[in-house]
């Protein structure tokens, strides 16, 4: 029965992708609306034989990456600083509620206007929709630490800096990454948009050129199983940092 | 000369008075127990003591010195365990020495030692979840021994343990903590003249009222019994009227 579960996700896949398959074929519908999964596993691996794919995916990777990281850093550090002083948080944090309820994406063009249309803008909506959900759920985190074990810190003669160390961030770690967890998946969707405002290469443009000038609706599938690919590939290494960060506080 | 000194000693919360002009003292590895119903300023003065509150008025003199957060002569144990989750029970005790800037092999070591001294030798490697509560308490009082503290201070250490685990470490306390001058504070009679030199009262306006001397400097095999014979019940007789008393007034 345990294995039936731990196999189900994948049973269901199955089964949903036969009846996706089986379906599109007997009513005949065209490939250019909805192509069937083997064309799609098809139109993957022939672009990623001739090259198409590793030339969008290599920057996209780079603006997730690097926008993430920053994004994610500067997260940290702002949910810290606003989780120990409450000065702080009742002063930055009416704007920090304000900030996260404008939608990033919509900042997109006055991205742009800024930084370019290269690489820059996009690292910058990167790092712009990382950082709230960081910052959030570690000033919330860093914040909401038992009393008792702060006490216990200061009956020890911890400075602040000690308190942080031994005692906030190891006690905030779950909640810090719960809010990375949802940066991570939330760091592609800031390159994809950030690629339609403009540039030349990158998953985010594919999309554009498989729907508008290639007009190659398999393509366009396998740009979008790459998309979901590269989401669950940052998912993952956020889930593996968590890991091992847990074996260094033990 | 008492290790410590505390001299016409008030604090008050706001409006609310919880301590009021209460002196004491300790000397060197004398056991005090202060016994007082809740909300009589019990947990109040060992903050004080520790310096994590500032009093109102009067003061508190530890081995010469003021009182002062941190001082690493002074242990603490608070009601609850407060161990660090994610750490081991080994590296929870390790932490006051990791705080005090010791090196690493130094610290394990007395730790180790400390932990050998309330018998949780067994447990270095355990998560906190992963251990009884009895032996929770052993290992934060292994925490505040660790820097072997010339003052140790106990709120109550085992009041969140079972009946027979709290016997058992009330037995073992007076060894346990030998050496140190200690101040326990607790609603337990029983528990009160067992670890004691001394049973102090504390009545709601947060002075002492009441003195009766405790069993400590008994053979441990011998505590027990005594508590039981007619000297030990005519003390907890004592200090339950006494109790009665402020607990009505």
């Amino acid at each position: 029965m345990r294995r039936f579960l731990r196999l189900s996700p994948l049973l269901l896949a199955a089964m949903l992708i036969s009846i996706w398959e089986v379906g599109v074929r007997v009513a005949a519908v065209p490939t250019f609306i909805l192509p069937t999964p083997s064309a799609i596993l098809v139109r993957f691996a022939a672009a990623w034989a001739d090259g198409t794919m590793v030339r969008h995916l290599v920057p996209t990777v780079i603006e997730v990456t690097i926008g993430g990281f920053i994004g994610g850093g500067a997260g940290l550090a702002l949910g810290i600083v606003l989780g120990l002083s409450g000065a702080a948080r009742r002063v930055v944090s009416p704007y920090l509620v304000a900030a996260q309820s404008t939608p990033i994406l919509a900042l997109g063009p006055v991205l742009v206007l800024w930084f370019g249309p290269g690489l820059a803008a996009k690292i910058a909506v990167c790092a712009l929709i990382t950082l709230f959900p960081v910052a959030i759920a570690t000033l919330v985190a860093i914040r909401d630490v038992e009393p008792g074990t702060i006490e216990l810190m200061s009956s020890l003669g911890a400075s602040r800096w000690q308190s942080l160390r031994y005692a906030r961030l190891p006690g905030a770690r779950a909640g810090i990454f719960a809010g990375a967890r949802v940066a991570a998946t939330l760091a592609v969707v800031g390159a994809i948009v950030g690629e339609w405002l403009g540039g030349s290469a990158g998953l985010g443009i594919l999309l554009n050129l498989a729907r508008g000038s290639l007009f190659d609706t398999p393509l366009l599938f396998a740009d979008l199983l790459q998309i979901a690919i590269l989401g669950m590939s940052a998912y993952a290494l956020v889930l593996w940092m968590e890991r091992v960060t847990s074996r260094s506080t033990a | 000369m008492a290790h410590l000194q505390i001299q016409g000693l008030s604090h008050s919360f706001g409006e609310r008075l919880i301590l009021r002009n209460l002196s004491l003292s300790i000397a060197s590895g004398e056991s005090v127990a202060l016994l007082g119903p809740n909300g009589s300023g019990k947990s109040t003065l060992l903050r004080l003591i520790a310096g994590l509150l500032t009093p109102t008025e009067g003061s508190i003199i530890i081995g010469g010195s003021g009182a002062a957060a941190g001082r690493p002569d002074v242990g603490i144990a608070f009601q609850d365990p407060r161990l660090l989750p994610w750490r081991t029970v080994l590296r929870n005790v390790t932490l006051p020495l990791e705080i005090a800037g010791e090196d690493e092999r130094g610290a394990r070591e007395a730790a180790a030692a400390a932990l050998r001294r309330v018998a949780a030798d067994l447990l270095h490697d355990r998560r906190p979840a992963e251990i009884s509560g009895g032996e929770r308490g052993r290992v934060a009082l292994a925490r505040a021994l660790v820097r072997a503290p010339s003052l140790l201070l106990l709120d109550e250490p085992f009041a969140a343990l079972d009946a027979i685990t709290r016997a058992r470490l009330d037995d073992e306390l007076p060894e346990l903590t030998a050496g140190a001058a200690t101040l326990l504070v607790t609603h337990d009679v029983a528990e009160a003249l067992l670890v004691a030199d001394r049973v102090l009262l504390l009545d709601p306006v947060g002075s002492i009222s009441v003195e009766v001397p405790g069993l400590r400097s008994l053979p441990p095999a011998h505590r027990r019994s005594a508590l039981l014979s007619a000297d030990g019940a005519a003390r907890q007789s004592r200090l339950y009227e006494a109790l009665a008393a402020v607990d009505h007034a």
